[in-house]
């Protein structure tokens, strides 16, 4: 169903869902944009390309209570208490969602803070109308119009937007300012959609990555790709399908509670044991370990790989690791 | 829906130190509920995470076998922030517990069929589960041997226990020491010296073998030597754990998750994964 509504009742609409829901958009704060919690909306900034974090922390905190404990009576705080908009992610993200949902929501153990977030999130995606070089979200079947895993899809045509409304829960949210689109307009988002489209320049071959990397695990290739690698981790923090946390105890005595944080198998603590025997004892086994997790071991238990193109890892890597280059090298090394 | 993350409340039926040097400890928790008692089904081999209150949580094998009703039994080596905060539990104190978590032992294929029972050192925990749970069924499997190793009778699990094994008739034990003592009049050797020599013939055998790294690695070539097939040989692994259950990413070996996808494997499905572990 395409629908269509101007910036200006965009804004009113966005307002009146406050009253019913927490909306989470896309906030500058010097520069760095982040998904927060919003309470007015005058339309999405001009310069918003994409959040530096990964709206996944909008169901997936980078650090979460999952229950408060006083001397073992445990408070769960898996509920979610008010109805939430997610506003203005890109199609990259919406599908890095999807994966996370496999590790998340999939057949063994539900994990419920995650799910009850999910749920009462309706997203409403903001279409790339300028991606950057460092985007190759089209080799994952993706675009920067794709709409899988949105609710609604936003197309800015100028002085509105083409509004896609790709699933119930979106339908639901309507008002009567959404209107038919006229051909007219629909023929210029389809326009804008083949420009933006023709802009990703990179494309990168997945098709036989797997495969490679069934053998490679002895490879010295892994010594020279992580001989650069400061272990920062910037690359899996930003990540939005990557999904590993810690869990730690914050508590005085007996009263407390428990959190879980994001954190990383590009550090030496991930894996070390009481023991002191650590099975990635250095940077090389750790960078092994993301790029198979994400390429080999990901594809081997969901059918897909573990990345939809986003370019986050590659804009932020403090020694210019770019994994479109990394895995060119295992394909044809 | 069930919130896998949520400990259910035991408490600390009774403590005992096994060993000499005071480190290992076993622990017999009670649930505090009926409820979680009679929902809390398990097989020999499985594994739960432990909460002490203020202080976190960690993964521990269990001890005890699922026919043992009365109490759960976990054995604790004390190495770290949480196993050291179980070592002051004093009776009736409180903790949390979720679980049971993993795979478990093979049993129903070790049915008809004998089993060697390899193990070293404070890993001995899931064995004696299996020990406990083999012996209450025990005409529904062949011969049964126990062989178990430590640096010194002191730092033997289970001790007890062992000497009543060692008396029965249905069952061989070979209980030997890195290094005897004056009262010791059982083996001295390691274990894959003792596997060599007194394992049963690996035809309709299965071994079930746990301990530490080094004792694993000069046992496997032994069991293999003597004709054990990969496929009939288990083991338990171990890694740092948090979540328990496939989630929180740390504890895989290639695309299989050591909590949720283990923690018993066969030679034949290690071998095919990497060996980072």
């Amino acid at each position: 169903m395409m629908k269509k509504i101007s910036k200006k009742d965009m804004n009113r609409f966005i307002k009146s869902l406050l009253e019913d829901y927490t909306v989470y958009a896309p906030v500058n704060t010097d520069g760095i944009f982040s998904f927060k919690p919003i309470d007015n909306f005058q339309g999405i900034d001009p310069d918003y390309q994409n959040s530096k974090k990964p709206p996944k922390e909008i169901f997936f905190p980078q650090s979460e209570t999952m229950f408060e404990y006083e001397k073992g009576k445990v408070t769960s705080a898996e509920k979610v208490s008010r109805k939430r908009i997610l506003l203005g992610i890109r199609p990259c993200d919406a599908k890095a969602n999807l994966l996370l949902d496999n590790v998340f929501a999939g057949e063994d153990y539900q994990d419920v803070y995650y799910i009850n977030k999910r749920e009462n999130t309706t997203i409403i995606g903001l279409g790339c109308r300028k991606p950057l070089s460092t985007c190759f979200c089209t080799s994952f079947g993706g675009g920067p119009f794709s709409k899988d895993g949105l609710d609604i899809l936003l197309i800015d045509i100028g002085d509105k937007y083409i509004v896609d409304v790709v699933t119930d829960k979106g339908r639901e949210i309507l008002t009567n300012k959404f209107t038919e689109a006229s051909e007219e307009e629909l023929k210029l988002a389809e326009k804008i959609k083949r420009e933006a489209e023709e802009r990703i320049k990179s494309e990168v071959k997945i098709e036989g990555v797997k495969e490679k990397l069934d053998t490679m695990f002895e490879s010295s290739f892994w010594d020279k790709l992580s001989e650069r690698c400061l272990g920062c981790a910037v690359c899996t923090y930003l990540c939005p399908t990557c999904h590993c946390f810690d869990i730690d105890d914050e508590a005085k005595d007996s009263q407390g509670r428990r959190v879980r944080n994001w954190d990383s198998c590009m550090f030496p603590l991930f894996t070390l044991q009481a023991s002191g025997h650590n099975p990635r004892p250095t940077g090389k086994e750790r960078m092994r370990q993301r790029v198979m997790h994400k390429f080999n071991y990901f594809i081997e238990n969901y059918k897909r790989a573990a990345c939809a193109g986003c370019g986050r890892c590659i804009l932020n890597c403090p020694v210019n690791i770019d994994i479109r280059k990394v895995l060119k090298e295992i394909l044809t090394g | 829906m069930r919130n896998p993350y949520l400990p259910i409340p035991v408490k600390v039926k009774k403590t005992f130190i096994e060993s000499e040097d005071r480190m290992i400890k076993t622990l017999d928790l009670l649930f505090l509920n009926k409820e979680d008692k009679e929902n809390f089904e398990f097989m020999p081999g499985q594994f739960c995470e432990i909460s002490v209150w203020g202080k976190g949580e960690a993964p521990f094998g269990i001890a005890s076998s699922p026919l043992e009703k009365d109490s759960l039994k976990f054995t604790v080596n004390r190495a770290g922030i949480v196993t050291t905060a179980l070592h002051y539990l004093k009776e009736n104190d409180e903790l949390g517990l979720r679980g049971p978590l993993g795979n478990s032992y093979p049993i129903e294929l070790f049915k008809g069929k004998s089993v060697v029972i390899v193990g070293g050192g404070f890993a001995f925990t899931t064995l004696r589960a299996l020990t406990k749970y083999l012996l209450a069924w025990r005409k529904d499997f062949k011969g049964i041997t126990i062989i178990y190793g430590a640096r010194t009778p002191g730092m033997l699990l289970y001790k007890e226990e062992l000497k009543e094994w060692e008396r029965r008739e249905d069952l061989k034990v070979y209980i030997t020491v890195d290094k005897g003592d004056k009262n010791w009049q059982g083996l001295v050797g390691f274990v894959p010296t003792v596997v060599e020599k007194k394992a049963p013939s690996p035809e309709d055998a299965y071994a079930v073998i746990c301990g530490p790294p080094i004792m694993i690695k000069f046992t496997l070539p032994k069991l293999l030597a003597l004709g054990f097939s990969p496929e009939r040989i288990y083991t338990s692994l171990e890694m740092r754990m948090k979540c328990g259950i496939g989630k929180c990413g740390r504890c895989n070996i290639g695309r299989f998750y050591v909590c949720k996808d283990g923690p018993v494997f066969n030679y034949a499905q290690l071998e095919k994964l990497p060996g980072e572990y």
